[in-house]
């Protein structure tokens, strides 16, 4: 199976309305950006995002905003988008608010075949709403369920053309579990390498959770917040 | 104002041991960091994936691929790790951290804690806060005493949605400190310059008084 593909077309073209997809990063950081845009222009509406924020008005998730092909976004963490908030009260988007460590248990659960766990977390919160309760230990947990999602969107620093990826620094984040996640994974990197070339040792994601791998260029790689040193 | 930020903040860094992992929380609690003396050595958390987060970068060292869960750009310390958000959070509920110091919007005599929603504002989401204080092993929630109208935080029962139902350890304010024990909500230092009178008119909450502060 040849997993390496040079044109994101080909492979966003078959995303269908209606799909779920889950999505990597962590507000702007390690955000699979090409796939983003490709989406974008590719218009497919009615979709089911599951990504921890929902990026920022121009950038991120917040391009699909833009153009009103979000139906339901499920993430811990809206705050840094004023269409996301438009759009909420309009009615126009669904909104599922997701502790994100839930979030993560619950990717990296469904990529497991593990339908649901119980965790502490949300207990006596709106959170905990309609979830089955139960006791270990005489503490009190929830049920929540395992995700699966017919898409995951990746974004990764290096891969081979197994689909073996490396990632960098903190834009690891949801990536690996996201990877898992998917039905269908595609997995973006800034620089593609030869099979072999990264050592055993060093993969994070094995190549078997990957169906397809895109070297993209130019990524932008925006920062939220630019914070430096104090020094004189 | 400002002054109370200073007591809460100077009073919140001594909770901070040697040899701690520590989970700072996105605002205020963030300014500790600054503040933890030189021969305290701990490893502080960011639920983004990094244990041991440095200072923050000289202006050519920025990388956009390296931020904390504020998503300021920061650095990693000698020693720091790298991983996954399922991984960083294992680490939060499984109960490797610590301590977690988070900021609060009200804080019940039960030790119940609401800092994520205010009905009829926009909802932003919790992101990882009610993993964190189910997880760590000690939390500690600062803010202030009144709200700007004047009124207690410091409540009977919360009025905003929870983040969590008797997590609270410790509560330091700007007028007081407080422990959460078996037998209820305990004064255990008063700010400075702050009488008791002071601080039971300023709070909802009931509190023990112990002998030594009557």
């Amino acid at each position: 199976m040849r997993k390496v593909i040079t044109s994101l077309e080909e492979v966003v073209k078959q995303i269908q309305d209606g799909s779920s997809i889950v999505v990597g990063g962590f507000g702007l950081c390690g955000i699979p950006e090409h796939l983003i845009m490709k989406l974008q222009e590719q218009g497919t509406k009615d979709l089911t995002i599951y990504s921890n924020n929902c990026g920022v008005d121009e950038w991120g998730l917040g391009l699909l905003l833009q153009n009103k092909q979000i139906k339901k976004m499920v993430a811990s963490y809206v705050g840094e988008n004023k269409l996301f908030e438009k759009q909420f009260l309009n009615g126009e988007l669904e909104v599922e608010l997701v502790p994100q460590g839930t979030l993560a248990e619950r990717l990296r659960a469904g990529g497991a075949g593990i339908p649901a766990f119980y965790t502490s977390t949300g207990v006596g919160t709106e959170v905990a709403t309609g979830k089955e309760h139960k006791e270990f230990n005489g503490k009190t947990f929830i049920m929540e369920e395992g995700i699966v999602a017919d898409y995951a969107f990746v974004k990764a620093w290096k891969a081979d053309p197994f689909g073996n990826l490396v990632y960098r620094k903190t834009a690891r984040n949801f990536n690996p579990v996201v990877a898992t996640a998917g039905k269908i994974t595609i997995a973006e990197v800034e620089e593609l390498v030869g099979i072999g070339e990264i050592e055993p040792d060093e993969i994070h994601t094995p190549g078997v959770y990957v169906q397809h791998v895109f070297a993209g260029k130019d990524y932008e790689k925006r920062i939220e917040r630019l914070t430096t040193s104090k020094k004189a | 104002m400002s002054n109370g930020r200073d007591k809460i903040l100077s009073r919140a860094v001594k909770e901070i041991e040697d040899g701690m992992c520590v989970n700072l929380g996105i605002g205020m609690p963030t300014l500790i960091a600054d503040m933890i003396p030189a021969d305290v050595n701990v490893m502080l958390q960011s639920e983004n994936g990094l244990l041991g987060i440095g200072s923050y970068p000289d202006a050519d060292d920025v990388d956009p691929d390296l931020i904390n869960a504020g998503k300021e750009t920061v650095t990693a310390k000698s020693g720091a790790s790298f991983f996954d958000s399922a991984e960083s959070f294992a680490m939060i509920r499984g109960g490797h951290i610590d301590l977690a110091i988070l900021g609060g919007m009200e804080v019940s005599e039960s030790g119940d804690l609401a800092n994520w929603m205010i009905p009829g504002k926009m909802i932003k989401g919790m992101g990882g806060a009610m993993d964190l204080v189910q997880g760590a092993k000690k939390i500690v929630v600062i803010m202030d005493h009144v709200n700007k109208h004047g009124e207690s935080k410091v409540k009977k029962n919360c009025t905003l949605p929870l983040t969590g139902e008797a997590v609270v350890h410790i509560l330091i304010t700007d007028m007081a400190v407080f422990e959460f024990t078996e037998q209820g909500m305990k004064l255990i230092e008063l700010q400075d310059g702050v009488t008791l009178e002071e601080l039971r008119n300023a709070t909802e909450a009931t509190f023990i008084v112990p002998e030594q502060l009557q």
